[in-house]
């Protein structure tokens, strides 16, 4: 009964908990009714759950930022691949459902890998306004895990339209309507102005490259959807898939889209209790730049394709602004999958792969094309090296992330193995020498000694996606207040040999305990209890005037959708547990100026 | 040498899946471990004794020392000897679908049908067919674009659809007819048929050969005349007659590194 109250003690742990600043120090956490608090009456120690953490790691419940679990692309990808779910087949037990998939596993599978790993929060990273039911659907049946997903601006037409016009305000009058309408998070920006381009087969290369049409600049977009973000005070900042994705030579792109927000103020206006933390637990980015691995390339070909890490590197290691995920790629079978539409036509017309595109009414685009990552590719081994270089030359953790881009670079559930290339140089080098030379050659990887210690490794995988996203009011930390979700590994600081290259990937890939909310949900990889997780948005306000401005254009418009205004919204039915994040007081309601 | 029999003890109905059929999984073990062996049968998980009187005889070997023996109307148990790596199977009847799936190496011998998917993404072996199969056999399953890699499949009597669809290696020989689409996506291997095909031979194939010793009634249009020979050889089997040597599928690809060969007429 215990652990179903949610009430535990996990005594004696090595205990990594960045935001609060512990780096290893033996410490016992309490948690009572699923929250974090410094201590338990003794009345409450009786019944408590009680885990011996002794010569363990203690770390908060992984946070995913940035994950493809949820929505139309996801599910094409899942039918366009039978070959990707019957080779991968989890059978039903007495707690959980039968599932499948490898690189795009059915909903109830994503939901028990991810706890069984050690993570408890995982965020769908793009969510097309109009597929945002389908989303919900999808998050509504996941188990476990916390989500919440980004809904995808950057080549929407009113998006567009008033920041052409140069109405701000207006379009942060949209914005926080569809928020509120879809149940959003966050602003994603994909490929700003060029995927509306490829309505018309083309694309943008130059953030000052007007659009067709709309004749906006992704430039415009940027800077626009940024404000738009810091007026409204969201609890994330922008979030940027940059422009000329997956092109050679695209890391100046990419720098020069993260210059676009330098200077702004980064403004969380969320109206939440904190739990206690050290550092702030506020972000600091303006904007947040997705799979940098795929944006930090050099070279003008793929003939003379080099890693371009090291100057994006360089700039990124000048700013305070700037948060990236790294879009790793562990090699073997994937399922890229992206509102980059034009980006994806190309990765087509080099593979010949099967491939799907499907343009997003009046929003934005996507296409799904399943790859595999090859050691033997020259072009696929430096893709390996710039995802482990963007984690490892941006000197400060507090500005990196690490992910794959699941499933696009490389699947969650080699997240272990991806940890095992940054803490131990020696996994690298032996890596290095089964992929195609042009690793090494072609990157700055192979001189790179730096190895994360295990403080770090709870930085990029819990404190700073939570932060960066602004989930850290509650995520990411075990300060009193934080939920009470912990991951528990077995692996003890003061013997941990990282250069043991497949046993520490083993301990990485099956923790000890996957803890949420004060209950056990997973135990040496087992899930033994599956809790509904919450599903978080956002509701920013604007002046009501300004609404209903916005809104009759709104309406004028929706006749060019195929659906009818009153079926767009997201009904709250749709969604397991919400929890409503109120972002401004209607005093700080963005107003005409 | 072990030799286990398996003779069946009644029609079967709902289809039976039995990849624990198999050298591997028998190897060492008696019979009333093999009895034991679970398969399923719809949602059920029931014991091979459920289906099969089981014979054992000789000491317990190795795999490769395992000789598995089957009788009676197999055609609704799938998937015998997927994935084995050594060893024998006969099979003195029918065999249902997904025969051989997988196989690594050993062999497997059918003196009745067999039915589809026999030989899929075969990576070695032996699969030898002696009357006719189903559809996709030697091919890749649905979704994947790589089918039988290695090994050898010999078909004595007919095949049906996508013969070989996405052979990559091996080779597999038919010395009846196939209908549709045989080495559809082909990438490398080879495909002979003594016999006739119906249409879309090599459709998208980027690689390997398939020789077709009869007529193909429709051809697909994106293969390319290259030349006619006498008697060509193909890989280390020698034709007999004048063949039309095509390249393609030009439908696919500009630079297409197919070779298909058709009895000239």
């Amino acid at each position: 009964m215990a652990a179903l109250t949610g009430t535990a003690i996990i005594r004696n742990g090595s205990v990594f908990d960045p935001l609060n600043g512990i780096n290893g120090d033996k410490k016992d956490i309490f948690i009572r009714e699923g929250k974090v608090v410094p201590s338990l009456s003794s009345a409450e120690q009786k019944d408590a759950l009680v885990i011996d953490a002794r010569g363990k790691t203690v770390m908060p419940g992984g946070v995913d930022s940035h994950s493809h679990v949820a929505g139309t692309k996801v599910n094409a990808g899942r039918l366009m691949r039978p070959e990707d779910h019957y080779k991968s087949v989890r059978a039903r037990t007495a707690l959980t459902h039968s599932g499948s998939g490898y690189t795009v596993p059915s909903v109830y599978k994503q939901g028990y890998d991810y706890a069984a790993m050690g993570y408890t929060t995982v965020f769908e990273a793009a969510m097309p306004p109009l597929e945002a039911r389908h989303t919900h659907e999808e998050m509504r049946a996941t188990p476990i895990l916390d989500m919440g997903a980004y809904m995808v601006l950057g080549n929407n037409w009113f998006i567009m339209r008033y920041l052409k016009e140069g109405d701000i305000e207006k379009a942060a009058a949209y914005t926080s309507w569809m928020l509120r309408t879809h149940k959003g998070y966050g602003i994603k920006c994909v490929n700003p102005a060029g995927v509306e381009n490829w309505g018309w087969a083309r694309n943008v290369s130059g953030l000052d490259q007007p659009n067709i049409h709309f004749e906006v600049t992704p430039r415009e977009l940027i800077r626009g959807l940024a404000e738009v973000n810091e007026m409204l005070g969201l609890p994330m900042s922008l979030h940027l898939h940059a422009n000329n994705l997956g092109h050679p030579g695209n890391w100046e792109t990419a720098r020069d889209s993260l210059m676009i927000t330098s200077g702004m103020e980064a403004r969380n206006k969320s109206q939440l209790e904190w739990g206690e933390t050290q550092e702030s637990a506020r972000r600091r980015q303006t904007v947040y730049l997705a799979h940098a691995q795929f944006s930090a390339y050099g070279g003008t070909s793929w003939r003379d394709f080099c890693s371009g890490a090291a100057d994006l590197a360089k700039y990124i290691n000048q700013v305070d602004d700037v948060v990236i995920d790294s879009g790793s790629v562990p090699f073997g079978p994937a399922t890229t999958m992206t509102g980059d539409g034009p980006a994806q036509h190309d990765l087509y017309m080099i593979t010949g792969q099967k491939w799907s595109n499907t343009d997003v009414e009046l929003e934005c685009g996507s296409g799904v094309l399943p790859l595999v990552y090859m050691k033997s590719s020259p072009v696929h081994s430096v893709q390996w090296a710039i995802g482990l270089e963007v984690m490892l030359l941006i000197d400060d953790p507090w500005k990196t992330i690490m992910t794959t881009d699941h499933p696009n670079g490389g699947i969650f559930t080699q997240y272990p193995q991806l940890l095992t290339w940054l803490m131990s140089k020696k996994a690298r080098d032996d890596t290095a020498k089964e992929c195609h030379k042009w690793a090494y050659d072609k990157s700055t990887l192979g001189g790179v000694d730096r190895e994360l210690s295990l403080y770090e490794m709870a930085i990029v995988t819990r404190a700073n996606p939570a932060r960066t996203i602004g989930m850290a009011y509650r995520k990411g930390h075990l300060g009193a207040g934080a939920d009470g979700d912990v991951t528990i590994y077995d692996i003890d600081p003061a013997n941990l040999n990282p250069n043991d290259t497949s046993a520490l990937t083993a301990k990485l890939a099956r923790p000890g305990y996957t803890i949420k909310d004060g209950r056990i949900v997973a135990r040496q990889g087992e899930i033994v209890s599956v809790p509904d997780g919450r599903r978080f948005y956002c509701q920013p306000y604007v002046d009501e005037d300004l609404e209903k401005d916005m809104l009759k254009d709104v309406k004028d418009w929706f006749k060019y959708y195929t659906v009818g205004f009153a079926n767009y919204p997201v009904p709250d039915k749709y969604l397991k547990n919400p929890v409503a994040i109120p972002v401004n007081q209607p005093l700080e309601a963005v107003m005409r100026r | 040498m072990a030799e286990i029999i398996l003779k069946i003890r009644e029609k079967i109905g709902i289809m039976v899946e039995a990849e624990a059929i198999s050298p591997e999984s028998f190897a060492g073990k008696g019979k009333e471990e093999i009895e034991a062996l679970l398969v399923w049968q719809g949602p059920e998980k029931l014991p091979l004794s459920r289906f099969f009187d089981v014979e054992a005889s000789g000491p317990s070997a190795s795999p490769e020392e395992t000789r598995i023996i089957m009788q009676g109307d197999l055609s609704r148990v799938k998937r015998i000897g997927e994935g084995m790596k050594a060893g024998s199977i006969e099979i003195d009847g029918p065999a249902g679908m997904h025969l051989g799936a997988e196989m690594v190496g050993g062999s497997i011998l059918v003196k009745g049908n067999a039915g589809s998917w026999s030989g899929r993404e075969m990576k070695g072996g032996l699969l030898h067919i002696k009357g006719n199969c189903g559809d996709h056999v030697g091919s890749a399953y649905r979704g994947s674009w790589r089918g039988m890699t290695g090994g050898q499949i010999i078909v004595d009597g007919n095949a049906r659809s996508q013969l070989g669809g996405g052979l990559a290696g091996g080779q597999i020989t038919v010395e009846g007819d196939v209908e549709n689409f045989c080495g559809i996506r082909q990438s490398g291997g080879m495909i002979l048929v003594r016999g006739s095909a119906v249409r879309g031979v090599g459709a998208e194939m980027n690689g390997g050969a398939i020789a077709v010793c009869k007529d193909i009634l429709q051809p697909s249009p994106g293969f390319v005349e290259t030349g006619r020979e006498e008697d060509p050889k193909l890989g280390e089997v020698q034709l007999e007659g004048r063949f039309v040597k095509y390249a393609g599928d030009y439908a696919l690809s500009k630079n297409a590194k197919g070779t298909l060969y058709c009895r000239e007429v």
